[in-house]
């Protein structure tokens, strides 16, 4: 009897010890790992792709993940001040970019696009990030100020609403049709980089978008403001004793968040040439998974997790699906991306650059 | 003479709980004046109600003459007044420097900050070896210091200080308090929060004690040395 019982609380402590979860990770985790490497061989020995393809790729998937990497400071700003999620920053993109869609339609039908194009690329910049920066701010007042001090589901809900407020606003503004941008005919077309060819588009995107960050990382580690922004995230209350305008350096990070996403926004359409009132569904939410990626709150973390996402978006499906024999892997874009989230999630809920954060306060 | 700052009658408290009640604090220009109390007595209450981070439910609180107790924080501050928070709260992932430059935030003579950092570096040789260091990572001790030098960058004319010698050794607490007399002497007014009535009063003029939000007792500093009801009645079983 005695011995028995023994054996079965033994037995019973063994199962209590055993990481369940955590044997279920690995597994999974190896999976994931062999099937990757399983499908990047087969596709590497059937040799369908020239390393030019391949280099191809991988240039266009650091162009937009330099995009999604402009968008993802948006959230990582709001986040390192509020630690809310501002779920409505993908349509504070879409707000820019379609507004100065009509700006380019007017400029291309007096010749400015070809006569003018950096002018004109100048403008829309302008105009994009000046419209995505008011519609952050109103966000700001209208959705998220009333809620400070609440738990941190209810912006959240309110995020959601707002985005889809934001996106009828602008289907009633400017109709529910996708819309194809002039092209702008200076930026068609490749430069040589060495004998190589890059798509002007690719270049000027990524190059536009390390000029954003830089100039992002110049406020937040070098100015007054910047300074005061990092205060208020770390402890609102003793910046308000050291006489910073809390409120004002919050309005502040909501506008310069809608100013970089306004000029992703135009950098998004010299990439995919249409807008549409729904186009900040995906970018956002990709974003969030780079912001994630990275760490949350993290600068440099936006960077990184922008660009792997980008990188892997193109490299990803041809490079593991391809060759396993998945029909046009990259239909399956959105899997790779939000397989990623998952698993960052799982494995490293901080991120790359952040520390896991429990903050409740919103 | 009218004191520089006075707390009239005030009443304060969080949501439903009423923690202050019908306080009355004066301290006049270039004093020491400490504010004694057991745990959980109303001490930090009233130094943040002074600065409007919790609001006076009644009574006024006047600095210079001037009624305050409907201010924001960063309204009041701006009015020459500032505080060494409980547990210090520096800005952890931000340097020693940056920690100084934010507490001089509202002053805009570029020039003298440079030189009030320095003066900062001499009156706590410590921190100018640590000047890029992140706060998080410093001592208990050396984060008391950093905390008074962000502090004094804001060139308060009163300053509040809540328990400075809270988790410090006691020669690092006797360090402090010789410290705050020097603050004092360069013309400084000093409101100083304490547990720790023995090292308070031995560098204060007058003091307070303050139990379950109601101002018990008050006196000269030396009267309440001598004072053997003090420690008794008022401050428990916590020694002085
Ligand atoms: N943020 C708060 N919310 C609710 N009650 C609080 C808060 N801070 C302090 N209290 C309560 O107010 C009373 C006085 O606290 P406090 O002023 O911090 O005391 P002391 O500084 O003298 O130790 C205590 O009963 C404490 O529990
Ligand atoms: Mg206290």
């Amino acid at each position: 009897m005695t011995t028995q019982s023994a054996a079965g609380s033994r037995y019973r402590l063994f199962l209590e010890r055993f990481p369940v979860r955590r044997f279920v990770l690995v597994l999974l985790a190896l999976v994931i790992a062999y099937g990757g490497a399983a499908g990047s061989i087969a596709t590497l020995r059937a040799g369908r792709f020239s390393g030019e393809v391949w280099a191809n790729l991988f240039i266009s998937g650091v162009a937009r993940g330099s995009v999604y990497a402009i968008i993802a400071l948006g959230y990582t700003l709001v986040y390192g001040i509020l630690f809310i999620i501002n779920f409505a920053h993908g349509e504070v993109f879409m707000a820019g970019a379609f507004t100065a869609y009509f700006v380019a339609v007017g400029l291309a039908s007096k010749g400015m696009l070809e006569s003018n194009p950096i002018i004109s690329i100048g403008i829309l910049f302008v105009v994009s990030s000046l419209v995505s920066m008011g519609v952050a701010i109103l966000l700001e007042r209208i959705a998220y100020r009333p809620l400070r001090g609440a738990p941190r589901l209810v912006p959240l809900i309110t995020a959601i609403g707002a985005s889809l407020f934001l996106q009828y606003t602008f289907r009633g503004f400017y109709g529910a049709n996708a819309r194809a941008y002039p092209t702008i005919p200076a930026i068609q077309g490749t430069w040589e980089i060495g004998s190589f060819p890059v798509q002007k588009v690719h270049l000027i995107s990524i190059l536009g978008a390390v000029a954003l960050w830089l100039v992002l990382f110049w406020i937040v580690e070098r100015t007054r403001v910047g300074r005061e922004m990092r205060a208020v995230g770390e402890d609102r209350e003793i910046a308000a004793l050291m006489g910073v305008d809390v409120d004002r350096t919050i309005v502040f990070t909501f506008g310069i968040g809608g100013a970089l996403a306004g000029a992703a926004g135009i950098l998004y359409v010299f990439l995919f040439n249409q807008v549409i009132f729904t186009m900040g569904f995906f970018p956002g939410l990709k974003a969030f998974t780079a912001a994630v990626l990275g760490g949350i709150g993290s600068i440099t973390g936006a960077a990184l997790g922008g660009l792997i996402l980008g990188i892997l978006e193109t490299v990803g499906p041809n490079l593991f699906l391809d060759g396993a024999g998945v029909p046009s892997p990259n239909q399956l874009i959105p899997i790779v991306a939000f397989g990623i989230l998952v698993l960052v999630l799982i494995f490293l809920p901080g991120g790359f650059l952040g520390a896991p954060d429990d903050k409740s306060r919103a | 003479m009218t004191a520089i700052l006075s707390v009239n009658d005030v009443d304060a408290g969080y949501g439903p709980s009423e923690v202050l009640q019908k306080v009355n604090i004066y301290v006049d220009e270039g004093e020491i004046v400490c504010l004694l109390g057991s745990n959980a007595a109303g001490k930090s209450t009233t130094l943040r109600t002074i600065l409007g981070m919790v609001r006076a439910r009644a009574g006024t609180i006047s600095l210079r003459g001037e009624q305050i107790q409907t201010l924001s924080t960063q309204q009041i501050v701006s009015k020459g007044i500032t505080m060494v928070p409980e547990n210090r709260r520096l800005f952890a992932k931000m340097t020693v420097r940056e920690n100084l430059e934010i507490g001089a935030n509202m002053r805009r003579d570029k020039a003298e900050i440079l030189t009030d950092i320095d003066r900062v570096f001499l009156l706590f040789p410590r921190l100018k070896e640590r000047v890029a260091q992140k706060a998080g990572s410093m001592s208990g001790g050396e984060q008391q210091m950093l905390a008074i030098g962000r502090a004094l960058m804001a060139k308060p004319s009163v300053l509040l200080m809540d328990e400075p010698s809270m988790g410090l050794a006691p020669i690092l607490v006797q360090q402090v308090f010789e410290t705050i007399q020097q603050i004092n002497a360069d013309g400084v007014t000093v409101l100083v929060v304490e547990q720790n009535a023995n090292v308070a009063l031995a560098i204060a003029d007058r003091g307070y004690v303050i139990q379950t939000g109601r101002i018990v007792m008050s006196d000269t500093a030396k009267a309440m040395l001598a004072n053997p009801k003090l420690r008794d009645a008022y401050l428990g079983e916590l020694e002085g």
